[in-house]
């Protein structure tokens, strides 16, 4: 168990206010302050990404969470509020009861979950979380949505469905409908498996032929690894029946990114690797995204994932409601967050806002190779009564979420 | 006769409807004829100059890297173009259609500003949140005035007074004092704020907010506070694309312009009363707009379609749409 709990004060209040000058524009002495806790938790030593050109992150989604701090207190010194971090790391496989509670001690009222979906579930029920209010800005369960929904939950980062559906209407839109599919071996990967087919229905397409890739994670650095793999997947995806993409569901990233140009017929790889959906993705510069990547570069030293994306929403979703009330009461803020008037600017082209059946955040999702952003779902005449936006994911109207 | 080489709208009909011609003669004031409207083009690094009796292309300048906010020097003789990714103002000699000089900006300048008093010209830095102040003449950093995170629009008062400086991330304006080079007041806005526009009297400022779609109007006489908000409601467009932009306002107090961006329409305002009077179609994702100097004449940048779209004021009707370069931003007309 190892706890990393760090006052971010300094940097909330440096960035600007002491950064570059402002003495004399500072509204009140007493700011009344809004304290957020990142429950993050490690990554596990096995697992690191495929390729060799992906850094092997440890503060995933935390420096997102930074950011979020110091551009909320960008404005609001002027409104006489404060936002402050404390960070605390829950080790592989540990209960998350320390991490927890050093956040509660600290005064934290406010979550921002960097954990994956089980340990979500486990900080829901926990008693020392009492009645704050947790961000999801990691775990993609479409069941955390659904069933096992909780009031006091909500998601910055979309859920699987919402990135299959988003990956769907883009190939709806190339009218490549023939999908051949092959699937890891992890639990997560059966579920999205699932998901694919669920969101091929819901867009007309046909899975014409599934395959689980039978072996377990090679080691991520091999002499001469590609000399088999050139020979293995053509034969692994040979009789496949004929398809116009491959889609990979490789969640935890450990064979999906050697199947591009190895197919048995020249077809594009989709999904996890190759052309992907997104919610943040280093190629995106548009809608001003490029400010975010520069100013996110200049802090952490590194490019934004998605993880730091979601967090990085989650803290800019509470500054957002704050100045808007000018309160930092839980129920105003909540109140102002679910409700019609609450738009931030995600750097997406179109304002992200809540799901009220489900507290999910509707958003933009990228669709991206490795180096070029190709396209933003929704697509164009996807249509939905509410809002574009809603073709992504459960709708109301199907959400099993019942707070 | 020069005007019947105007064809823009009525070209279909060829020379033969003289009549129809004769009828759009009003329009074709000398001052239409011989305007020159400049466009950035922010993808392709250049410059569009459309003459404005053809309604064509007559000259592509090739400037900085990134071209977008654009302004004339007081004197009228140049004009200066803010280049992002070159973090200069390339300044643009009008007779020769060239860039002559180059002044170093600091980074990202978007948009800018030209003082009406003082050889100075105010740039909005994206990445560093701050608003530089330049002397042109001398081309020397006058003085560096901070403001919120991911400043954008700057609106300049009529008599040189204050400057609004807009926030896209802290989602404010800050009112800046220009003889003390402070800001003074910090406003709340909608989200995204992208442009201010002082009225011609100098007592209110426009502040367009890009993703809340609306329009801030601030009191610049006593309160500097928000007197009234526009939103838009465009029927048939879905709401997230009601994206408010560029903003013009017309000297007699008659008409606001406001541009409302991937909805690919301008809406219209009564100024006075603050109602949307209409909504005019024009080319995709509309950004910026020029008044022309007598104006008759709106011109918008539509960046997605590639062109720029001009709009009779008097009938409020889109009239011509003219391709350009790719990503066309900025537009201005020579006065």
């Amino acid at each position: 168990m190892r706890t990393l709990p760090r006052s971010l004060c300094w940097l909330a209040m440096g960035g600007l206010a002491c950064g570059l000058g402002w003495p004399t524009l500072l509204a009140a002495d007493t700011l009344e302050p809004i304290v957020v806790g990142y429950l993050g938790m490690e990554r596990p030593d096995d697992r690191e990404p495929l390729s060799v050109l992906d850094p092997v992150l440890d503060d995933d989604g935390v420096q997102g969470a930074r950011l979020g701090i110091s551009d909320n207190n960008a404005s609001a010194q002027f409104l006489g509020q404060e936002f402050l971090l404390h960070e605390a790391q829950v080790a592989q496989g540990d209960d998350i009861d320390e991490a927890l509670e050093s956040l509660v001690e600290q005064g934290v009222e406010w979550i921002v979950s960097g954990l994956p979906g089980e340990a979500l579930s486990e900080l829901m029920a926990h008693p020392a979380r009492g009645e704050r209010v947790v961000f999801n800005a990691r775990a993609p369960d479409d069941e955390l949505r659904g069933e096992a929904c909780h009031p006091q939950l909500y998601h910055t980062t979309p859920s699987r469905r919402m990135l299959a559906d988003a990956l769907a209407q883009f190939l709806g839109f190339k009218q490549w409908d023939r999908w051949a599919l092959v699937y890891g071996n992890t639990e997560e990967d059966r579920i999205l498996a699932d998901v694919l087919r669920a969101a091929a229905e819901r867009y007309g397409h046909r899975i014409v032929g599934d395959r689980q890739w039978p072996h377990d994670p090679m080691a991520r650095r091999a002499e001469g690894g590609f000399h088999a793999i050139q020979r293995e997947i053509p034969v692994f995806v040979q009789d496949l029946p004929e398809h116009d993409v491959l889609v990979i569901a490789d969640e935890t990233d450990y064979f999906g990114e050697y199947f591009p140009y190895q197919t048995w017929t020249p077809r594009q790889v989709v999904g996890t690797q190759g052309l992907i959906a997104t919610p943040w993705h280093r190629a995106h510069e548009s809608w001003g995204a490029v400010q975010l990547q520069r100013r996110f570069e200049e802090l952490a030293e590194r490019w934004m994932t998605p993880r730091d994306f979601s967090a990085w929403l989650a803290v800019r979703s509470l500054g957002e409601a704050a100045a808007r009330t000018g309160s930092v009461e839980r129920e105003t803020i909540l109140d102002y967050m679910l409700s019609e008037e609450f738009e931030l600017a995600g750097y997406l082209g179109l304002p992200v806002s809540y799901r009220t059946w489900n507290h999910q955040l509707r958003q933009p999702i990228l669709i991206t190779g490795p180096r070029m952003v190709a396209s933003v779902s929704p697509q164009e005449g996807y249509l939905h009564s509410r809002t574009p936006l809603d073709s992504l994911g459960a709708d109301e109207g199907e959400s099993t979420c019942r707070f | 006769m020069p005007f019947l080489n105007r064809r823009g709208p009525v070209s279909k009909f060829g020379h033969s409807l003289l009549g129809l011609a004769l009828g759009t003669l009003p329009l074709l004031s000398s001052s239409a004829q011989a305007e020159r409207i400049f466009v950035s083009n922010e993808k392709d690094n250049t410059v569009s100059v459309i003459d404005g009796a053809s309604l064509e292309v007559v000259e592509t300048i090739r400037v900085g890297r990134r071209p977008r906010a654009m302004a004339f020097s007081s004197d009228g003789s140049e004009l200066f173009v803010a280049v992002g990714d070159d973090e200069s103002i390339d300044m643009i000699d009008l007779e020769t259609l060239q860039v002559v000089r180059s002044q170093s900006s600091g980074e990202d300048p978007e948009v800018i500003r030209v003082d009406p008093n003082r050889p100075y010209v105010y740039v909005s830095n994206e990445d560093d949140n701050i608003v530089s102040v330049l002397d042109y003449e001398r081309r020397t950093l006058v003085t560096e005035i901070p403001v919120g995170v991911e400043p954008e629009g700057l609106g300049i008062s009529p008599d040189g007074r204050w400057l609004i400086s807009t926030t896209e991330t802290s989602n404010m304006a800050h009112i800046i004092d220009l003889e003390t080079m402070e800001a003074v007041h910090h406003r709340l806005v909608g989200a995204r704020p992208r442009h201010a526009e002082f009225t011609h009297d100098g007592r209110e400022a426009w502040v367009s907010s890009e993703i809340a779609g609306m329009v801030s109007i601030l009191d610049m006489e006593e309160t500097f506070d928000i007197k009234h908000t526009i939103r838009f409601d465009v029927p048939g467009v879905p709401r997230e694309t009601v994206q408010a932009v560029g903003v013009e306002l017309t000297s007699d107090g008659r008409y606001a312009f406001v541009a409302l961006g991937p909805s690919n329409r301008v809406a219209v305002i009564d100024q006075q009363s603050y109602e949307v009077l209409d909504y005019i179609l024009v080319g995709q994702r509309v950004w910026h707009l020029a008044l022309n100097g007598d104006e008759s004449r709106l011109y918008t940048t539509n960046g997605v379609s590639g062109d720029v779209t001009m709009i009779e004021v008097d009938g409020l009707r889109a009239v011509k749409s003219i391709p350009v370069g790719r990503f066309p931003w900025g537009v201005i007309v020579e006065p």
